[in-house]
């Protein structure tokens, strides 16, 4: 099926089969790798984009189910040189050791401050619960997070 | 992982929906979210022959006072759920347990249809309908409507009353009345499907009290609710809890530690219902 996806902003269109997972669109089609897959059962996050604006997990939607939408990526954040606030706070507050589940992390806390711009910590927490980290305990994630919301400024 | 080759039909309307349905019969599978299919098409526990996908019926999404009851449209995602104003005044448990469900990515996609429809002993929508006696209202591929109270949509291990040429259009949720409710989920991390959780309302002096993951279905408590109704207090009441139930046993929790939990999270709710 032809499907037309605006990805960061720029529209690609390609024939793909219906059971085609958005994830494998992004990465193997569009070709932009920043978008992980971890578990692939809808419980890691890693996969986290923006469908119109907000977090989805993307090894849990079919393509053909953001066809004509808009998608944005961990690549999309950035404005050129400059990252984006969120990145920034994620990079001065330690909130990555692997960095395998940073880029859903990313996506995820900017959509969670999108729906509440002053988040408590509480909040915070509860707001990553889709998204794992091996690495980094949390702690750090949350600071940034924190650091990057109304609150923090 | 990814699903077993299928047709896939975007439909329209719901007109569009019940044709393809009445076309291909049981080949063919409804997708909302899709946050529940997906998942099994992926470990091919579910294989439909054609998917229609009913994600883009908007004029499904939508919360509507009906002046007894709160309308909601089938395809209505749990955070607009969670988040509607008329929910969380008319039917705060429905709100509250809404946004206990998964995380916010799948609260961003999955439906309160597609929830009830996939009639799912372990998730938590089921047991709010019953402990608020609500109804989902099913259109057919023939042309009828007919309204499914709470009480007859759970016929079986996810299965539910609603024919394959059937499709929930809306849910119906009798207004609370200021009454006490209480919901309890419990689980080991965040973000999980309850062990065990407790759906309890009061309306008009009497409580309705559902399980999550007691039987192979979503539940009614009858046993404590009639205990209630007799006279017991909420904590002899919920010593009831297991009674009749058949909870399974996997590797969160055997039948007693499940039972265990029924019992103490049913006195929870109704302690925090109000109930003495
Ligand atoms: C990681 C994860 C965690 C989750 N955690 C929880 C949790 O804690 N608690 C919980 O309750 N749920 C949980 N869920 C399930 C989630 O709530 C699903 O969104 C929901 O069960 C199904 O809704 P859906 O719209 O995605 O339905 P779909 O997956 O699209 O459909 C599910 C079934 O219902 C049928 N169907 C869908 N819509 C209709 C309709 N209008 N009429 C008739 N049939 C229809 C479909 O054909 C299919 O058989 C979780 C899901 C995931 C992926
Ligand atoms: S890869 Fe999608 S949630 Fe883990
Ligand atoms: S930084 Fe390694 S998984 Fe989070």
């Amino acid at each position: 099926m032809e499907i037309t996806v605006e990805v960061n902003g720029a529209s690609h269109s390609a024939d793909v089969e219906p059971r085609t997972l958005l994830v494998h669109f992004i990465r193997d089609t569009v070709g932009l790798t920043g978008t992980n897959i971890g578990c692939d059962t809808s419980s890691c996050g890693a996969c986290t984009l923006h469908l119109n604006g907000e977090a989805v997990k993307s090894c849990t939607m079919l393509a053909v189910q953001a066809d004509g939408q808009a998608v944005t990526t961990i690549e999309g954040l950035a404005d050129g040189e400059q990252m984006h606030p969120m990145q920034e706070a994620f990079m001065n507050c330690h909130a990555l050791q692997c960095g395998y589940c940073t880029p859903g992390m990313v996506m995820a806390s900017v959509s969670l401050l999108d729906e509440n711009p002053n988040p408590t910590e509480t909040e915070v927490r509860v707001g990553l619960e889709g998204n794992l980290c091996r690495c980094t305990g949390y702690h750090n994630i949350v600071k940034a997070v924190l650091s990057a919301s109304g609150g923090g400024k | 992982m990814i699903p077993v080759a299928f047709d896939y039909v975007r439909a329209g309307s719901a007109d569009e929906a019940l044709a393809a349905l009445g076309e291909h019969g049981d080949e063919a599978k409804l997708m909302a979210g899709g946050h529940s299919l997906l998942p099994m098409m992926k470990l091919r526990l579910a294989y439909p022959s054609v998917v229609v996908d009913i994600g883009r019926l908007n004029d499904l999404s939508y919360v509507n006072d009906g002046g007894d009851h709160i309308a909601i449209g089938a395809l209505t995602r749990h955070r607009d759920v969670e988040t509607n104003d008329l929910v969380q005044e008319h039917a705060p448990l429905l709100a509250h347990a809404t946004s206990h469900v998964g995380d916010p990515q799948v609260r961003h996609r999955g439906t309160l249809g597609g929830s009830l429809a996939h009639a799912d002993a372990a998730a938590d929508h089921p047991s709010v309908l019953l402990a608020m006696g609500g109804s989902v209202v099913a259109r057919s591929a023939a042309g009828g409507e007919r309204v499914i109270d709470a009480a007859d949509l759970f016929a079986g291990f996810l299965e539910s009353s609603l024919e394959p040429t059937e499709m929930i259009t809306e849910i119906r949720i009798p207004k609370h009345t200021g009454e006490g409710w209480n919901f309890q989920k419990f689980n080991r991390r965040a973000q999980d499907w309850a062990i065990v959780g407790v759906s309890a309302q009061r309306t008009n002096g009497s409580a309705k009290v559902a399980l999550v993951n007691m039987a192979p279905t979503p539940i009614r408590a009858t046993a404590v609710e009639e205990a209630l109704t007799g006279g017991a207090t909420a904590a002899e009441a919920a010593e009831q809890a297991a009674t009749g139930m058949q909870p399974s046993s996997d590797l969160n929790a055997g039948v007693d530690y499940r039972s265990h939990l029924a019992r103490v999270l049913t006195r929870r709710a109704l302690q925090e219902a109000g109930i003495e």
